[in-house]
């Protein structure tokens, strides 16, 4: 697994790429909380349309991240996520709490 | 009537998550010679992440002689089809299952675990089994079917 990040303004955007399971959940979420601490953006958005596997370790990924940026009062977007990832988010309602935003490219 | 088992497949290996690809990607693999669907082999994959993550997370939790603690998969096909995976372990075991079953039920309180892992294994399977022994270890059955009917 794989993450890299780009800058746009006040927006942050994190692409995910590869597997997330419980095994690399736990990198990503360093990761990922390192980039925000880093960047301290307005706007947060996660790209997860290169995510080939996702469990409900990514699940804990997204809500974890998703109240770190509550308490920094920074938002939070899901961008473009893959079948794998959405069939999960979906099953735990996350697409009701959180936004989801499809075919925007950014750069 | 029982149906008759057309192929079987056994692994056994430590309750370490660097197994957990390895697991779900071996039995995919085995399911594959059915020629399912993308999406079936996809909710394969999933359910199977979450039994040996459960195994290793939280029927081994706090051990630290991981090498030493082994989980089980059995798999079978029926003529007709249908995958039946058990996935073992020899640890904590559940205390009461139809809770632990529970939407958002979780133990884990550090590990951003989300409580969802047997939902996911329900919705994503034709059937799912669940027993366990306080002390003794869980065993998950699953079973799903391979083809379109
Ligand atoms: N193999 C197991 N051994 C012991 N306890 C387990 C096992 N599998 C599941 N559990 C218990 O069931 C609960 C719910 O599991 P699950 O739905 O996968 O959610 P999560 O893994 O996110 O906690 C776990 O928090 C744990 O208490
Ligand atoms: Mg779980």
């Amino acid at each position: 697994m794989e993450i890299k990040y780009e800058k746009y303004g006040e927006e942050t955007v994190a692409f995910v790429i590869g597997e997330i399971d419980h095994h690399n959940a736990k990198a990503a979420r360093e990761r990922l909380d390192g980039i925000i601490d880093r960047e301290c953006p307005v706007r947060f958005a996660l790209d997860l349309s290169g995510v080939s596997f996702c469990d409900s370790s990514g699940l804990g990924l997204v809500m974890g991240r998703m109240k770190k940026c509550n308490s920094t009062g920074c938002s939070m977007v899901i961008l473009n996520p893959s079948n794998a990832a959405f069939k999960i988010l979906e099953i735990a309602g996350m697409d009701k709490i959180i936004k989801i935003e499809r075919g925007k490219q950014n750069g | 009537m029982a149906e008759k088992i057309i192929n079987s497949m056994k692994t056994e290996f430590s309750a370490k998550s660097v197994n957990e690809a390895f697991a779900r990607t071996a039995v995919a693999s085995f399911a594959a010679q059915f020629d399912p669907s993308i999406a079936v082999i996809a909710d394969i994959k999933t359910v199977i992440s979450e039994a040996v993550t459960n195994a290793i997370v939280h029927g081994y939790a706090g051990r630290e002689d991981r090498e030493a603690c082994p989980v089980y998969i059995q798999c079978k096909i029926t003529e007709s089809g249908k995958l039946t995976v058990r996935i073992k372990d020899k640890g904590r075991g559940i205390e009461d299952v139809e809770t632990a079953m529970q939407p958002l039920y979780t133990t884990d309180s550090e590990g951003e675990r989300s409580g969802m892992g047997f939902t996911i294994m329900q919705s994503f399977t034709d059937g799912i089994k669940v027993s366990s022994k306080l002390g003794k270890g869980t065993a998950v059955t699953l079973e799903k079917r391979l083809t379109g009917r």
